[in-house]
């Protein structure tokens, strides 16, 4: 119990863990709390984790906090989808609504590098006109950023992860080829790329977030298939083996096991650091800048926490926003019988996918769109899905698992529209730490019921052509979760602007999944890194230009090399 | 030797155990799980014996093999406080709502049959567990907790997770099990490395068995 990372903060004094190997440590710079650093991060995933690297790689004094812990992939990570639930965020949440989320595996993490460390790694571009879903499709909202900037910091983001991807991608604008080779399909991937064909529509590798080739510490992908349940040979890059070493290098310091529960506002209005709960007390960070990173129910759930006589109604919520418009990924899927053994639990789940319902409008009643992918559950996962979503018990589900290895199937990551009613709200319970816990409402408009049957329909026929039997549908299941704090251009209809800082304090961002006026049909994680990317650079140049509150201007620390670990 | 219902025969996913598809901490994690004793630490003697009859039907289990003791690995979930973390409005924590469910479909036993559950002919277990997985059962007994809600997100789901989280099932459905760092090589439809299980096809078990008793 010396070395428990799930009861012991282990970056302390100085150092942080080495993530490349086994027991090993780095040098990390700590702050004092009673000096004001410029960023404080709540939060380690896509959008903390990427964001801490860039300020630090910008010259800003920043700490991150994590609520979880800090693992070592390489000796904390079991190959067992039991064990490996300690990678996600299991405190006490209630949900409502006509369909209540399921929490935790594919939309919640706990852990430095936050989702990222049991995310599939389906690394995808947004649509051009997602950003402008409003005047250009009609529906949602629009974003105020520009496709054509949002392009790049795309690139930034898949040099920085090596994703691996086709050497030209079938749908939308052109875009330079992925930096790693694709990974081989499996018999799942097979199968979708069958279907697709026999339908008349394009299909391709999956852009992954997992190692096609050695890169530096981490080696190439073994197709171990435990990807969702954490990557314990470091061929996932996740935040944990790729921003945030990147960020301690620059100077940054991680706190592990430091779960924030309120931020501070000053008589004058602007923030002014951070209470968080480690190591048994309560303890108070100054800082300059406040940014919540802690996702779509988290990030909410902080800024009605922080409620003051001054904020009443929570931080940043002058617009009645803050919670509201809530939005999942519908998940749902068709499942099938091969003849021929499939064995889909070889490799990343989703290794070939289809975004031709994203990119074609024709054929469609319904706004919005969805993409498809091959799927490889693991044995739990599979047992419940056949228990909850088949109904099935006893012998007829012992024997339809024996059958395990000759199912086949598709499911969509589909967009909802967003919908004040689908909110985050604070429950009168409380937590562990006496904080409120969120209340999570949730119901399926008219429009993500026609959605998901197009795609239910749509995959059926999909199967039916790749000749699998027994062909069945799982109509419930939700992923991913965005909004709750959008961005926009109007101070009253959104809750952060194009740079992620609140339209109600200036000196408190917000940078993660919930600035999203709408999801679009592909994984988001790519999107909320590239969003954090652009906005390390704007807050450079804010910096720069005197328009950071005062005292946050001036970078503090040297900008140091980077990526020592891979050197 | 063994069932014709086997359809991996001889496979053992343990034979792995020293190889390199099981790292360190696998092997760790699975010893606990192997040391499990069939015997309660969160429920009391007469709550465990409901949930080791409820176990039985939900997952029923071959006589000639030993049984994954799916209850006290429900058990020791709970004691641990391994949490699902979502709850609906109105349902108690994971272990609270064990406690009241159990409580309940015994209730239910009695007002039907007049005998605990456990005491129950297997058909009249199955009657009930049916009831409560279509939502019918609605004694006072069951307070804020519908059902439904409960078969489908506790009972059932806790019960499926746990069998299927054991070596045991594991080798019954021929799945390849932990494979880091090994990881796998042949990928595609019909492929297998040979640390994969073998099913047997018709008029093939002999030949499945002797290519699984070589699994390492």
């Amino acid at each position: 119990m010396s070395d428990d990372p799930l009861h012991m903060p282990r970056a302390c004094d100085g150092r942080a863990p080495d993530v490349f190997r086994p027991g090993g440590w780095v040098p990390m710079r700590q702050y004092r709390e009673s000096e004001p650093v410029d960023f404080a991060i709540v939060g380690t995933g896509a959008g903390g984790g990427t964001l801490a690297c860039k300020l630090a790689e910008h010259g800003f004094s920043v700490v991150a906090f994590d609520a979880g812990p800090y693992f070592r992939p390489l000796e904390d990570f079991a190959s067992d989808e039991s064990e490996q639930t300690k990678l996600y965020w299991t405190d006490d949440r209630i949900v409502d609504g006509d369909n209540p989320l399921q929490l935790g595996s594919n939309n919640s993490g706990k852990a430095v590098g936050g989702s990222t460390v049991h995310f599939a790694m389906v690394s995808l571009r947004f649509r051009p006109e997602w950003f402008k879903s409003r005047s250009v499709l009609g529906y949602g909202a629009d974003w105020p950023l520009d496709w054509r900037e949002m392009w790049d910091y795309y690139a930034e983001v898949e040099q920085a992860l090596k994703i691996a991807g086709p050497v030209t991608y079938p749908w939308g604008p052109r875009r330079p080829r992925y930096p790693y080779r694709a990974h081989p399909l499996n018999g799942a991937a097979r199968a979708l790329a069958k279907g697709c064909e026999a339908l008349g529509i394009k299909w391709t590798e999956t852009p992954l977030a997992t190692l096609s080739a050695p890169r530096g510490l981490a080696h190439p992908c073994v197709y171990r298939g435990f990807c969702v349940t954490g990557c314990s040979t470091n061929a996932k890059q996740s935040a944990l083996v790729t921003w945030i070493p990147r960020a301690i290098a620059a100077g940054a310091e991680i706190r592990d096991l430091a779960m924030v529960g309120r931020v501070e506002v000053e008589p004058s209005g602007l923030v002014s650091g951070v209470h968080y709960h480690r190591d048994g007390s309560w303890r108070f960070q100054r800082a300059r800048n406040v940014v919540v990173a802690g996702y779509a129910i988290e990030t909410p759930r902080l800024l009605l926490n922080s409620a003051t006589a001054r904020f009443p109604d929570g931080l940043a919520n002058s617009s009645g926003l803050v919670g509201k418009n809530l939005m999942a990924q519908s998940n749902q899927a068709v499942w099938g019988r091969l003849e021929q053994e499939v064995r889909s639990y070889k490799g990343p789940p989703s290794l070939a996918i289809t975004e031709h319902w994203n990119y074609e409008d024709k054929g469609k009643d319904f706004f919005g769109g969805y993409s498809y992918m091959s799927q490889g559950p693991l044995p739990q996962l599979w047992a419940n899905t056949l228990f909850s979503a088949r109904g099935l018990w006893g012998e007829s589900l012992v024997e339809a698992m024996k059958d395990y290895n000759h199912v086949v199937g598709l499911k969509i990551v589909g967009e909802m529209l967003p919908q004040e009613s689908n909110r985050v709200t604070l429950s009168d319970e409380v937590d562990q730490y006496g904080l409120r816990i969120p209340r999570i409402t949730y119901s399926w408009c008219d429009n993500d019921k026609r959605l998901i049957d197009h795609s239910l329909k749509f995959m059926r026929r999909a199967l039916e052509a790749v000749d699998a039997s027994d062909i069945w549908i799982q109509d419930d299941d939700t992923c991913h979760l965005n909004g709750t704090a959008r961005m926009g251009s109007d101070a009253r209809s959104s809750v952060v602007d194009a740079d992620c800082r609140s339209w109600d304090i200036p000196n408190l961002w917000i940078c993660d999944g919930s600035v999203f006026p709408t999801v679009g049909g592909a994984n988001p994680s790519l999107t909320i890194q590239a969003i954090a990317c652009r906005t390390a650079d704007r807050i450079r140049a804010l910096a720069s230009r005197g328009e950071l509150e005062a005292g946050s201007s001036r970078p503090s620390i040297q900008r140091r090399s980077i990526e020592v670990q891979r050197s | 030797m063994h069932e014709r219902s086997d359809r991996y025969p001889g496979y053992d996913v343990l034979a792995k155990w020293s190889g390199p598809s099981w790292n360190d901490k696998t092997r760790e994690v699975i010893t606990r799980r192997l040391s499990i004793a069939p015997e309660p630490r969160f429920f009391t003697a007469d709550e465990y014996e409901t949930v080791v009859a409820i176990a039985d039907r939900i997952v029923p289990q071959p006589a000639d093999r030993p049984p994954v003791p799916i209850a006290a690995l429900v058990d020791r979930k709970l004691d641990d406080q391994i949490m699902d973390g979502f709850r609906r409005p109105g349902v108690p924590r994971d272990g609270e709502a064990w406690r009241l469910g159990l409580k309940a479909l015994n209730a239910e036993a009695a007002a039907a049959y007049g005998k605990r559950f456990a005491e129950l002919p297997e058909a009249l277990q199955d009657k009930l567990l049916r009831a409560a997985q279509s939502g019918e059962l609605a004694s006072g007994e069951w307070g804020g907790l519908r059902c439904e809600v409960f078969f489908r997100h506790r009972l059932g789901r806790d019960i499926v997770l746990a069998y299927y989280a054991h070596p045991t099932a594991w080798s019954e459905i021929g799945w390849g099990g932990p494979a880091s760092p090994r990881g796998y090589v042949r990928l595609g439809l019909d492929e297998r490395d040979p640390w994969e299980a073998a099913e047997a096809t018709d008029g093939g078990d002999a030949t499945a068995f002797r290519s699984n008793r070589r699994v390492r």
